[in-house]
């Protein structure tokens, strides 16, 4: 006997489908009959708290909570009869008869489900006369302002942290009116996804901190926007107000970001409203730079330009940061490559491109970002997904609630938001190796001694099967040995039937499609020659180098040899949203607009092409990337540069093909990794340096809240085994002296027995740390 | 007719000494019915049939027949399953299930292991009121002593059965009474209800099919099995079988538990317990905790005391607390104690409980004050009404019953509180 695949009931007097099992309330929300609620989220666990739902159910002796009782076939459900409708006002008068009404100066005031359902459920006087409750706030950290006095307690919050996030920040505590919404042990809110509870508040007891204060809802224009810090392509909302964003909010896609964004797409537009933005070109003159106008700056780049093409184009190089738009990428490189360069490269933080001729044509994930949770299991090769793409750990999670499991092959033990099933620790030198071992393994039939030397990853390995993903991170794709590790996942991937992911940072999908890499043109083509790669290019004495949104002391795997490149080169040319990432070398300053001010195109890590549109106008003389690039294209005389809007660039480009990791040949060879453990040649130690969550580019960089964030603390620190400390003599140090081949930096030291030993970790993207980027294992000394 | 006497079921008999010891429960037959299970592998659908016909009703307050509860257990599902017992008697007014384990702690053992045979649980759980630390140890002292004696553990008596059983202290929390809210606490977190379904017999303690019943239900099953379920249902009245006990209290000369036939007429449970202290005159009785409505006395003289009877006067058996209030007493006074414990013990979780419990025991102190306004009563009225049956559990219903009770038949006791001028 089959069940019912729909059941049909009642509400309101109108016929409903529903599927059985569902709620009452997804069953109206369906048939658009608004029932109140304050509790009840889709993507939350079912509370039944706040008793805003309550509605009339034939043959029930009392009202019964819409979110909470299942349909049936044949329930008469009443949503507005009058006994609905005197549970519904009993409730709204409960909530009110504590919350302070303190409206006109609440942030939540014009966008508060209270004071919505308060209109339409509630008194216009109450008839509470007694003494209100009221709590002190909560110091939530620098992104949530608390006002725990208006809480309706519908622990929203709580089930957000434990359900979705997997963390366990907050909680209710006390019992009866005393029950409060806290921290635990007055920890603060360290996730990367916090900022979701503002959302999910429905008072103004959670408010955004950095926007509170500042603007009415009702003021607000919403734009749709992309948020560019990591290659999800997550969908936002931009609200401005007063020629300014005012605050981001999620913008719901179940394919890619659900209704979550996280803290980094949400508060780094404080880093593209900061005071630190260009408005005017720049050039330099004896005095030093000076404002000039846009003409006269671009007529300079292109006549720069024209003489570093002189020659063959091998004075010509352009470094590109991958969170530009895809016009901006692509426009980037026609100039280039109209000139005769085909020197030009985004992946600036790569050391290793030795697989180049057979790299895919864009980096991404061979599964649908919306399939990650019905996956049996995840590889992760280098990969802290919390940090690197925090709404993918998000999909892991959901995975691992459902079942399935994880495996890391890493050099430190992350902290993650769900659990891991096998955990190999190797130090960076040790990581192909150990991807060698496993990959051989795969492929070897399972004879009773092979099965014994499989560790915890192949035994994750044959469990998971077909149904998994392997998924390489910024350590594998930053790592000096890159190809090898994409070859031999590639082969993994093969041989066990995985499905293959990269996580490239920002838009790099979109700069691959458009041509910002060296060996390739626009749509994958190949260049006429293989240009430099981005870390070549720092080695060449260049006459004229561009640098596009490129902090160029930061963002580079060697920022010291890209200083001396720069300093050898004749013209730069720096194309900058902000005056501080502008180099001291920098000849030629043309201001552009962070995306929040422009229109551009994306492609996610699934190969989705999603279109950002401006929320502001560029600020003074700033303009769109796309229009100074079309422009100079004009400048250069190029041909093909007669663009009327942004649109026509993306239409040239067109739509790439999905993502298809495995497509390339993975025959090249692999060179010197047996599967043992390399001794260390000497005293040095390998160098784990993980580029930080709120680093990842100039303008998340200038965020100032974020900045005062946990994952944003600007002090410099490392990470080291406890017995290695010991070891070198070094236990109890509070801080410790790294040195490099040519840079050295004091560093507060911390212990950790998740750091492979042999390595010490730090946080890439300082300037206290950047300079290690050449090197792949330094010296540890003690402080003196 | 003859004076009212005590029929002892689940209280051992007056002249028994130590009947805490594990000698003295089988002088009085003790495990021979948990014995025999273990010797003949009795089918669990013959205990549950016995204890179906046999019109046991759960006696922690709610009244649902016990036989039809342990049915509902899933029997065919694999994987552990749990019957626990509610010993976290919190209702003020209620001290029978203290009196159960300090003096007939094996019963109870016996009941818990019967029942969860009958179910499929290999594991129980008693969870103890923290205050009743005496009775905890008595308790621990006969799960020791039952350990010892093989009836607790592995391959018990040489059969494939198994039956483990662990007591746990509350923590002195009203609402873990509430079942679901039990077993929160029971699995280490706090305790509040939770929303259901899904059912503990679908979804119980550390998420697997669980059963919980009431300290008294399941001391009674032992003598069930062992008597039989006629012997049972003829000791009662229709619908209501077998012996309750009362926890009589306040204005009576012999406070105490007494443990008699259901159906008994009140006025002879109050003989029983020595009558009205000092001669008075009975002005109002609670039946069954201070949960439930009060009966004015003219009623109460005239009902019987079991399922039935009390329902027909408005009110409801509960946990079988009687409390006794002569006319002296004034029930502003009374109401304002009650209110103020489930405004106390309300967990917090859902809007009505949290709010309204407050809101109601700060109206009523505001008029036992002398501060109340005419507008008050019918506002008491209202908030309690908005409270009543809106909530997850049923502690909402618990503050509001009393609120709604008292001013239906003492409405006169509060208006004279409020101020003359007020009220003109």
């Amino acid at each position: 006997m089959d069940a019912p695949t729909t059941v049909t009931v009642v509400i309101d007097g109108r016929e409903v489908t529903a599927q059985p099992g569902s709620m009452i309330i997804e069953a109206a929300d369906a048939a658009n009959i608004y029932i109140p609620r304050f509790c009840y989220h889709p993507k939350l666990s079912i509370a039944a708290n706040c008793r805003m739902c309550l509605v009339e159910v034939e043959k029930a002796p009392k009202p019964l909570p819409a979110c909470a009782t299942p349909v049936a076939d044949g329930m008469v459900v009443q949503t507005r009869s009058a006994t609905a409708v005197e549970a519904q006002q009993g409730t709204m008068e409960f909530l009110l008869i504590n919350h302070p009404l303190d409206c006109p100066v609440c942030d939540q005031g014009g966008e508060c489900p209270l004071q919505d359902q308060a209109m339409g459920y509630g008194q216009d006087s109450s008839r509470y006369e007694e003494e209100k409750r009221a709590k002190p706030p909560l110091d939530l950290g620098p992104l949530v302002a608390t006002a725990m006095t208006r809480c309706i307690h519908c622990t929203r919050c709580v089930r957000f942290g434990r359900e979705i996030a997997g963390t366990m920040e907050l909680g209710a505590t006390g019992r009866g009116e005393d029950m409060t919404i806290e921290t635990y042990l007055d920890g603060s809110v360290d996730s990367e996804v916090s900022g979701n509870i503002i959302d999910l508040c429905p008072v103004g007891a959670l408010t955004s901190k950095p926007y509170r204060f500042t603007a009415r809802p009702w003021e607000l224009f919403s734009h749709e926007g992309i948020s560019p810090h990591d290659s999800l392509g997550t969908n936002i909302t931009l609200q401005t107000a007063h020629q300014a964003v005012k605050r981001v909010v999620p913008r719901n896609n179940e394919k890619i970001n659900e209704c979550w964004i996280s803290d980094r797409d949400r508060f780094a537009y404080e880093g593209a409203e900061c005071d630190d933005r260009l408005t005017q070109p720049m050039i330099r003159r004896k005095e030093g730079l000076v404002e000039t106008s846009w003409e006269e700056a671009l007529s300079e780049a292109a006549a720069a330009m024209r003489q570093g093409a002189e020659q063959d184009g091998s004075q010509l190089a352009a470094l590109i940061h991958p969170m530009s738009s895809m016009e901006e990428s692509f426009l980037l490189q026609k100039i280039l490559r109209g000139l005769g360069s085909d020197q030009i490269d985004h992946r600036l933080l790569e050391r290793d491109f030795s697989d180049d001729a057979v790299a895919p044509s864009y980096p991404g994930l061979e599964v649908a970002l919306s399939d990650v949770e019905s996956l049996k299991g995840v590889l992760l090769v280098g990969c802290n997904p919390r940090k690197e793409a925090p709404l993918l750990a998000l999909r892991i999670r959901k995975m691992v609630e459902r079942g399935g499991v994880v495996g890391l092959l890493g050099s430190y033990a992350p902290d993650l938001n769900f659990s891991l099933s096998a955990f190999r620790c190797v130090t960076p030198a040790d990581l192909p190796g150990a991807l060698h071992g496993l990959a051989k393994n795969a492929g070897a039939s399972d004879s009773g001694a092979q099965a014994a030397e499989r560790d915890g990853l192949s035994g994750l390995l044959s469990e998971v099967g077909d149904d998994g993903m392997i998924l390489l991170g910024q350590s594998a794709l930053n790592h000096p040995e890159a190809g090898t590790i994409r070859t031999l996942a590639a082969r993994l991937a093969q041989q066990t039937g995985m499905r293959l992911g990269a996580l490239a940072p920002a838009n790099s999908a979109g700069a691959w499609w458009a041509g910002a890499v060296p060996h390739r043109t626009a749509q994958g083509k190949p260049a006429k020659t293989a240009g430099a790669n981005a870390s070549q290019i720092a080695d060449l004495n260049l006459n004229t180098v561009l640098l596009y949104g490129v902090e160029s002391s930061i963002d580079h795997s060697d920022p010291i040899r890209l200083q001396g490149m720069l300093d050898r080169a004749q013209t730069v040319i720096s194309f900058s949203t902000f005056r501080s990432a502008v180099p001291d070398q920098a000849d030629i300053v043309l201001p552009i607009a962070p995306y929040t001010e422009c229109s551009g195109s994306y492609l996610n890590c699934n190969g989705t092409v999603q279109v950002s549109s401006p929320a502001l106008t560029p600020r003074g003389n700033s303009r769109p990337g796309w229009k100074v690039l079309r422009v100079l294209g004009n400048f250069l005389s190029l041909p093909d540069f007669d663009y009327d809007d942004v649109a026509q660039v993306a239409t040239e480009l067109g739509h790439p093909p999905g993502v298809l990791m495995c497509a390339a040949n993975p025959e090249i060879p692999i060179l010197g990794h047996g599967e043992t453990a390399s001794t260390r040649p000497d005293d040095r130690f390998s160098l784990v340096a993980e580029r930080s969550i709120y680093q990842a580019d100039p303008i998340v960089r200038r965020s100032r809240a974020l900045a005062k964030t946990r994952d944003g603390s600007s002090e410099a620190f490392c990470r080291l085994h406890p017995e290695d400390l010991e070891a070198a003599g070094l236990a109890g140090a509070s801080r410790v002296l790294l040195v490099g081949e040519h840079h050295q930096a004091t560093l507060r030291v911390t212990e950790d027995s998740g750091v492979a030993r042999g390595s010490v970790f730090v946080f890439s993207g300082s300037v206290a740390t950047a300079g290690f980027g050449g090197d792949s294992a330094v010296r540890i000394r003690p402080v003196t | 007719m003859s004076a009212p006497s005590e029929i002892r079921v689940c209280l051992p008999p007056h002249d028994a000494v130590t009947p805490w010891t594990l000698a003295s429960y089988r002088e009085r037959g003790g495990y021979q019915a948990w014995e025999e299970v273990l010797k003949n592998q009795t089918p669990r659908e013959e205990i549950i049939e016995t204890l179906k016909s046999s019109g046991l009703r759960g006696r922690g307050g709610a009244g649902f027949p016990t036989g039809l509860k342990l049915s509902f257990m899933p029997r065919d599902a694999q994987g552990q399953k749990y019957i626990v017992c509610n010993s976290d008697e919190s209702e003020p007014g209620t001290f029978k299930d203290r009196d159960i384990l300090r003096f007939n702690p094996h019963q109870v053992i016996e009941g818990m292991a019967l029942a969860g045979y009958a179910i499929g649980a290999t594991v129980g759980f008693n969870y103890i009121r923290g205050e009743y630390y005496e009775p905890w140890q008595r308790f621990e002292a006969a799960l020791a002593e039952a350990r010892q004696a093989g009836l607790l553990g592995e391959n018990l008596k040489g059969s494939d059965i198994a039956f483990e059983l662990h007591s746990q202290r509350g923590a002195g929390a009203y609402i873990c009474g509430e079942e679901t809210a039990l077993l929160e606490s029971l699995e280490g977190k706090k305790g509040q209800p939770r929303f259901k379904p899904p059912f503990p017999a679908q979804v119980g303690a550390f998420g697997k099919p669980t059963t919980i019943n009431n300290t008294e239900t399941l001391a009674s099953i032992p003598p069930i099995i062992r008597n039989g379920a006629e012997w049972f249902s003829s000791i009662g009245v229709e619908n209501s079988g077998g012996t309750k006990i009362y926890s009589v209290s306040g204005h009576v000369n012999r406070p105490g538990n007494y443990e008699v036939p259901m159906g008994m007429p009140f006025r002879d449970l109050l003989e029983m317990a020595g009558g009205v202290q000092d001669g008075r005159a009975l002005k109002a009785v609670i039946p069954g905790g201070s949960s439930v409505p009060v009966v004015p006395a003219d009623a109460i003289m005239e009902c019987t005391m079991d399922y039935d009877g009390l329902s027909q006067v408005g009110s409801a058996l509960g946990a079988g607390s009687v409390i006794v209030m002569d006319e002296t007493t004034c029930m502003v006074e009374v109401l304002e104690r009650i209110s103020f414990f489930y405004f106390a013990e309300s967990c917090g979780q859902c809007t009505p409980c949290r709010e309204g419990t407050g809101w109601l025991y700060r109206m009523i102190r505001r008029i036992r004050s002398g501060e109340g306004t005419p507008a008050d009563l019918d506002r008491l009225k209202s908030v309690a009404d908005r409270i009543e049956g809106r909530t997850i559990c049923a502690l909402g219903d618990a503050a509001a019953w009393p609120v709604q009770s008292f001013l239906k038949h003492f409405r006169h006791e509060f208006e004279a509180m409020i101020p003359r001028e007020e009220a003109a």
